[in-house]
């Protein structure tokens, strides 16, 4: 059995905010709707907000969801969670605000709170006429064509979450789940998401001078200092100043502080010289 | 109070069938194989137990070896048939076994062993042109079981069985869900291996049993002492040998009272086929075990109907994709070919011989307001909310 938090029992057996919302008859407000998920993958949502036009608020929301309990009550979280807010805030909303709301969910049902924040996103977009990033029925972005999802999608969730694994991949978008032959492509993308950017110049030259300030007080308190001179490549030219200018054990300051931390904090590659 | 509606899941222990056990586990500790008489006397027990089996399924006690479970017995049949006939390589089996069937197919077809894969229809139920157009001289054992774990439907084994034969092929039949609750008689029969399980009809887990036919060489699973006439190694589970030996002398007195537990199941799938619409019963054409039923509830999903269930204290399971680690729903409901709204809302309700005409009256009770409730809140319906099932007919593969 999952082991489902307090909070999703509560809002499961005790949904806020089911149902549908109809068109409004005052003009001031309009009616958007976002749908995920088919009955096919075992859980969809259709969400409904009300918005007030002028203020461009969420004024009410409802939701209508196929699913099991953390499907049902991610939706019934949802709508709690955006009444009142700017579409703009809204939007802000991620799959893992959801989670925390619900106090957790058990990993395997991640994709439950995945709905929630897609169904949102598609309502406001329908709702301000954008069309949606995700490209979902262009079949050639399609990386699962099993559960119809798309790289994007893909990339999008292992950003937002920290995904490291394809099994994590699979619990939260189900990606991979079906047949199983994207399972290496999913691989790749998180490979390349979670792979470090290279640092530019002036960001690997301004991370040297932040972890050499933080150095500076405690080679002050022997007298000593340090200041840098010039970056090339991966030598990092220094001037020892004060006592430890002079100082016998200065290479080893040099060597086993200032390198050790700079490799720590900036880049493993780099070596540090005295000029 | 627990209203257990999940037989096929595992049963209670006969109060009996405990008493008998306890002098086994205390008094008579001795070890069956010792030349001793306090030794002895439990090596009796076992010997009694052996009877006992063996006269519920209509074998020799000298038939059957006593095992851990219906997992062991599947995998010492399996194995033993392709040991014992190395020429031979190919194994045939159904899409809608036991995970453990399958699973040791799939590790047998990487150490290159064919397998062929029986599909099943709308009822659950095979082909058995399809069987014969399978089976070749290479095929070294046909594993099928006798009745299904999800739907209860029953294959027709004898049948099956004697297409096996006239290839030269063993014939294995995973009995685990059929023993002890329709009748069995291994005498003229064309089963070589069948497996059984005690924890299925009341007896405890941990203890089962594996049929061999006498002349059917049997390679061992475990090697070891001499044990089980060296088929089975290992010291005997004692208590739960004997405590398997009681149940299968109980179920066979009770045999002749699978009809009212049959009456009972019909009276619970009639009444909800009535009282709730858009209602289907899995595999109802096919015939199937006294005691299952698998019903779909439609536009619904599984794992929300058990929880709601649940918290009326109602023990029951499902095919549902939310239930599993997997994303996939039942195997054996898909290899059906059900439709996708009847896939994710299927609930199994097994009962015994202990379920009674007041627990399925509960059930009768809240089952159509767990309905109504969930399906108040899906946006799928019969009339309405075709929105998103075109699009996904598109992109889901049958």
């Amino acid at each position: 059995m999952w082991n489902y938090s307090a909070k999703v029992l509560e809002l499961f057996y005790n949904p806020l905010n089911q149902g549908v919302i109809e068109e409004p008859v005052e003009p001031e407000y309009a009616v958007a709707r976002g749908e995920v998920g088919s009955i096919a993958c075992g859980d969809a949502l259709r969400l409904h907000l009300k918005i007030h036009r002028a203020e461009d608020r969420i004024v009410d929301a409802k939701f209508q969801t196929f699913g099991c309990t953390s499907a049902i009550a991610s939706s019934s979280a949802l709508t709690e969670m955006v009444k009142g807010l700017t579409l703009d805030e809204a939007l802000a909303i991620t799959n893992r605000d959801i989670a925390d709301y619900l106090g957790g969910l058990p990993q395997q049902k991640m994709h439950c709170s995945v709905m929630g924040q897609e169904a949102l996103e598609r309502a406001i977009y329908n709702y301000r006429g954008i069309a949606l990033p995700h490209h979902e029925e262009d079949e050639s972005s399609l990386v699962c064509t099993c559960f119809g999802v798309s790289e994007a999608r893909i990339r999008k969730v292992v950003k937002e979450n920290h995904l490291t694994t394809a099994e994590q991949v699979m619990s939260y978008i189900k990606a991979g789940g079906g047949c199983g032959s994207c399972l290496g492509v999913i691989d790749d993308i998180l490979a390349s998401v979670n792979a470090p950017k290279p640092l530019t110049n002036v960001q690997k030259i301004a991370k040297i001078q932040a972890s050499l300030e933080s150095l500076r007080p405690y080679l002050q308190e022997d007298g000593g200092d340090v200041e840098l001179v010039d970056v090339e490549g991966d030598r990092v030219l220094v001037q020892l100043k004060g006592a430890c200018g002079s100082c016998a054990s200065s290479l080893i300051t040099l060597k086993e502080v200032i390198e050790e931390r700079l490799r720590q904090e900036v880049l493993p590659s780099l070596i540090v010289e005295a000029v | 109070m627990t209203i257990y509606l999940d037989n096929n899941a595992t049963t209670r222990v006969d109060e009996r069938v405990f008493s008998e056990m306890v002098p086994f586990l205390t008094a008579f500790y001795g070890n069956p194989s010792s030349m001793h008489s306090f030794g002895g006397q439990v090596a009796k027990a076992i010997q009694t137990a052996r009877e006992q089996v063996a006269d519920l399924i209509g074998a020799l006690p000298s038939e059957i070896v006593f095992t851990s479970c219906g997992t062991e017995g599947n995998n010492t049949a399996i194995r033993s048939a392709l040991a014992t006939q190395s020429d031979r390589k190919h194994i045939i089996t159904t899409q809608v076994e036991h995970a453990c069937v399958l699973n040791l197919c799939k590790a047998l077809e990487k150490q290159g062993y064919r397998v062929t894969y029986l599909s099943v229809d709308r009822n659950g139920m095979l082909d058995l042109m399809e069987l014969e157009a399978a089976l070749t001289g290479d095929t070294a054992i046909v594993s099928t079981m006798y009745a299904n774990n999800e739907t209860g439907v029953i294959f027709p084994v004898e049948q099956i069985g004697a297409l096996a034969k006239s290839y030269g092929a063993l014939f294995h039949v995973d009995a685990v869900q059929a023993v002890g609750k329709i009748p069995i008689n291994l005498q003229n029969s064309s089963i070589d291996f069948l497996t059984l399980s005690g924890h299925k009809f009341h007896a405890p887990k941990g203890v089962g049993a594996l049929f061999v036919r006498k002349g059917v060489r049997l390679r061992p699973l475990l090697i070891g002492g001499h044990q089980e006439r060296n088929r089975r190694g290992g010291t005997e589970n004692v208590a739960g040998i004997v405590g398997l030996g009681q149940a299968a002398l109980l179920a066979k007195q009770y045999l002749g009272q699978m009809q009212s537990v049959q009456a009972l199941r019909d009276y619970l799938e009639t009444s909800i086929l009535r009282t709730i619409p858009d209602t289907v019963v899995n595999g109802q054409g096919s015939p199937r075990l006294p005691n299952t039923t698998n019903i779909g509830f439609k536009y619904i999903e599984g794992e929300a109907i058990l929880l709601l269930l649940d918290r009326e204290g109602i023990c029951a399971s499902s095919g549902s994709a939310c239930t599993s680690d997997s994303l996939e729903p039942s195997h054996v409901l898909r290899a059906m070919g059900l439709p996708y709204s009847v896939l994710h809302g299927s609930i199994r309700f097994s009962l015994s011989r202990f379920t009674t005409r007041e627990e399925v009256d509960r059930l009768l009770e809240v089952m159509p307001r767990i309905v109504s409730h969930l399906r108040s809140l899906s946006p799928f319906s019969s009339d309405e909310g075709e929105w998103l099932q075109e699009r996904t007919a598109a992109l889901i593969p049958a």
